[in-house]
């Protein structure tokens, strides 16, 4: 894609989000008019007169648009999370949970709400493991002789492997009528019961990650060459992957905590965001934030709306993203050969 | 040797070890500006090693390198890569990156931290890129390039990085005859035209015979041998280099190396 087509459609792309978060305001059992949806929130900020019932103004500002907002922020964390994780590791199968970090997170969601613990500390929790989790990947894989990217994988494979077996142990010591589902429904990923306070705990460490990713995004690509490459052009392969690996698994990690695990969105976006703009990081991070907000927000009015109870969003992604990766695989073969 | 003339790359008793292995021992050489120094020795001599070494991807145990005087070990990473480019042996494509965004990526020596390649860069690269002739290709993914083509990509790369040092690491090896001797002879006006000094590894003898201002001979990790190509490139040295009987064809002012009649 051409230089002068990029900034016109990267344009179009934050239309869309915005097109699709009132749209996500709109939805739902409760319909409610784009007209009056703007009408409550303009309201917030300017005297008009408030010609609707109260429950609209609750509906909009209390559920649908904190909720909305959680999943654009969600997926764009995700979607950038793929997106820079693809590059790190030289490979465009790789997910943002690679190195253990939904594992990890999953234990610790899983404790909390075993002890009967709340939202708040639930998600505490949760960032803590699966932090946890990634620094035990990164301490495996530097044990080795072999410290490359192949080991940093393999390591996460086993750490994701031994959290997800205590999972699995807090699952079968959990009360199976009232905390068992509980956990299951967190491991399959819900953004049901956001509240503004989640939200706002989520934004300040999820923002400033995106944006210092956006920052140091043309790094990326000299990052993808290799490190003995990367060495030659004059940058230090082990401390820039720290820091990326590091703002990317933060992001994640509180992602995780406030929707639960859910999958694909990381694989699939950026490879839909690298169909659009090409591989270039510069054009494909801002990209995979935009379409990874969209995605998820679709996703999440989807799982509101088709059924009169809520589907998980872990659920629906896999749904949507198995098929939708396999066409892309199918048809964008020479992306990535 | 002993007589003093400006050199850019200086190196004094360089020695390195991968563990206990010692690779290379108590190199001495100095290559000029606007010379092509080859390196001749067979598999496992320590020629990619050497080069790393003067690149400071690898740390030598002993010893020094100069790029213009200045000790590489004063030298941060990003001043190193100012000063001394380089093009890889084999390249493993990753992403489908057009040719212009790989050329680019030769900018980074010169580009802080947060920063992004800029119009001055942009048109940095472009400049490599009509040096060497691959210009129209420029918005291709590099991943559907030939051999030859890719070569040449990785070397404006490595001008792109505007450095006064060039090293490649057999730049012909995955080359055919024509592209061989494409990409050889556009290192060689290369190192003319731009000032470069180039330090290249060669497998063939010949590419070093035809290419070359200054050879060495690298065994074992030792320089044993070093001079022009002419004094250096003998039957007697190259037979002894790869243990085999090998003759040196001429017709006074061309001389062709080939391997030896019998045992």
């Amino acid at each position: 894609m051409k230089r002068e087509r990029f900034l016109p459609t990267l344009l179009l792309m934050w239309v869309g989000v915005l097109a699709v978060l009132l749209a996500s305001l709109c939805l739902g059992r409760y319909p409610i008019t784009p007209k009056t949806v703007l009408q409550v929130l303009v309201s917030r900020f300017a005297p008009i007169v408030r010609t609707w019932d109260p429950t609209v103004e609750t509906v909009v500002w209390q559920v649908r648009l904190p909720r909305a907002l959680a999943a654009a922020l969600v997926g764009a964390a995700l979607a950038s999370g793929g997106a820079v994780f693809q590059g790190l590791f030289h490979n465009p199968l790789v997910s943002p949970y690679v190195l253990g970090v939904s594992s990890g997170a999953g234990f610790g969601a899983a404790v909390a709400i075993l002890l009967g613990a709340g939202a708040a500390v639930t998600q505490a929790s949760a960032f803590a493991t699966g932090a946890v989790a990634v620094s035990l990947t990164w301490l495996v894989a530097r044990s080795g002789l072999d410290w490359s990217h192949v080991a940093l994988v393999l390591a996460g494979f086993v750490v994701g492997s031994l959290f997800s077996s205590l999972v699995a142990g807090a699952q079968y010591v959990a009360d199976p009528s009232t905390k068992l589902p509980q956990i299951v429904f967190w491991l399959m990923g819900s953004l049901a019961s956001v509240q503004w306070a989640d939200l706002l705990r989520a934004v300040v460490v999820i923002m400033p990650c995106l944006l210092a990713i956006t920052v140091l995004r043309w790094k990326l690509n000299i990052l993808s060459m290799g490190d003995d490459e990367a060495r030659s052009l004059g940058e230090n392969p082990e401390w820039m992957r720290v820091v990326l690996i590091g703002l990317t698994t933060m992001a994640t990690a509180v992602s995780v905590a406030l929707s639960g695990v859910i999958g694909w969105v990381g694989l699939v976006v950026p490879h839909l965001a690298r169909g659009i703009v090409g591989p270039d990081s510069r054009r494909l991070i801002p990209a995979s934030v935009a379409l990874g907000a969209i995605y998820m927000m679709i996703i999440d009015d989807v799982a509101r709306s088709l059924t009169m109870a809520e589907i998980p969003l872990g659920i629906l992604t896999g749904i949507v993203g198995a098929p939708v990766f396999a066409l892309l695989l199918r048809r964008s073969r020479s992306d990535w050969n | 040797m002993e007589q003093p003339r400006p050199s850019v790359v200086d190196i004094q008793d360089l020695g390195f070890a991968y563990g206990k292995a010692i690779v290379l021992h108590d190199l001495t050489m100095a290559v000029g500006p606007r010379e092509v120094f080859a390196i001749v020795g067979p598999n496992a001599a320590g020629k990619t090693t050497l080069l790393r070494c003067i690149e400071r991807v690898l740390t030598p145990r002993t010893g020094t390198v100069r790029i213009d005087g200045r000790d590489l070990k004063s030298l941060s990473a990003r001043d190193v890569s100012r000063r001394v480019a380089s093009v890889p042996q084999s390249h493993t494509p990753a992403f489908p990156y057009t040719v212009q965004d790989v050329v680019l990526m030769g900018r980074n020596p010169h580009l802080g931290a947060t920063s992004q390649p800029g119009p001055h860069d942009v048109a940095a690269a472009q400049e490599a890129m009509d040096e060497l002739g691959i210009r129209a290709i420029a918005a291709r993914p590099y991943t559907q390039l030939s051999g030859g083509q890719l070569q040449l990509v990785l070397l404006a790369r490595a001008l792109a990085q505007e450095a006064q040092v060039l090293l490649l690491d057999e730049p012909t090896a995955h080359l055919d005859f024509r592209n061989r001797h494409l990409v050889l002879g556009r290192i060689r006006d290369l190192a003319i035209c731009r000032g470069l000094t180039v330090i290249m590894t060669v497998h063939d003898p010949n590419d070093a015979m035809q290419y070359a201002d200054q050879v060495g001979l690298l065994r074992d990790g030792v320089l044993v041998a070093l001079g022009t190509p002419q004094e250096v490139l003998t039957a007697n040295n190259l037979g002894e280099l790869y243990g085999m009987p090998i003759e040196v064809l001429s017709d006074g002012a061309r001389h062709v190396i080939v391997a030896g009649i019998g045992s």
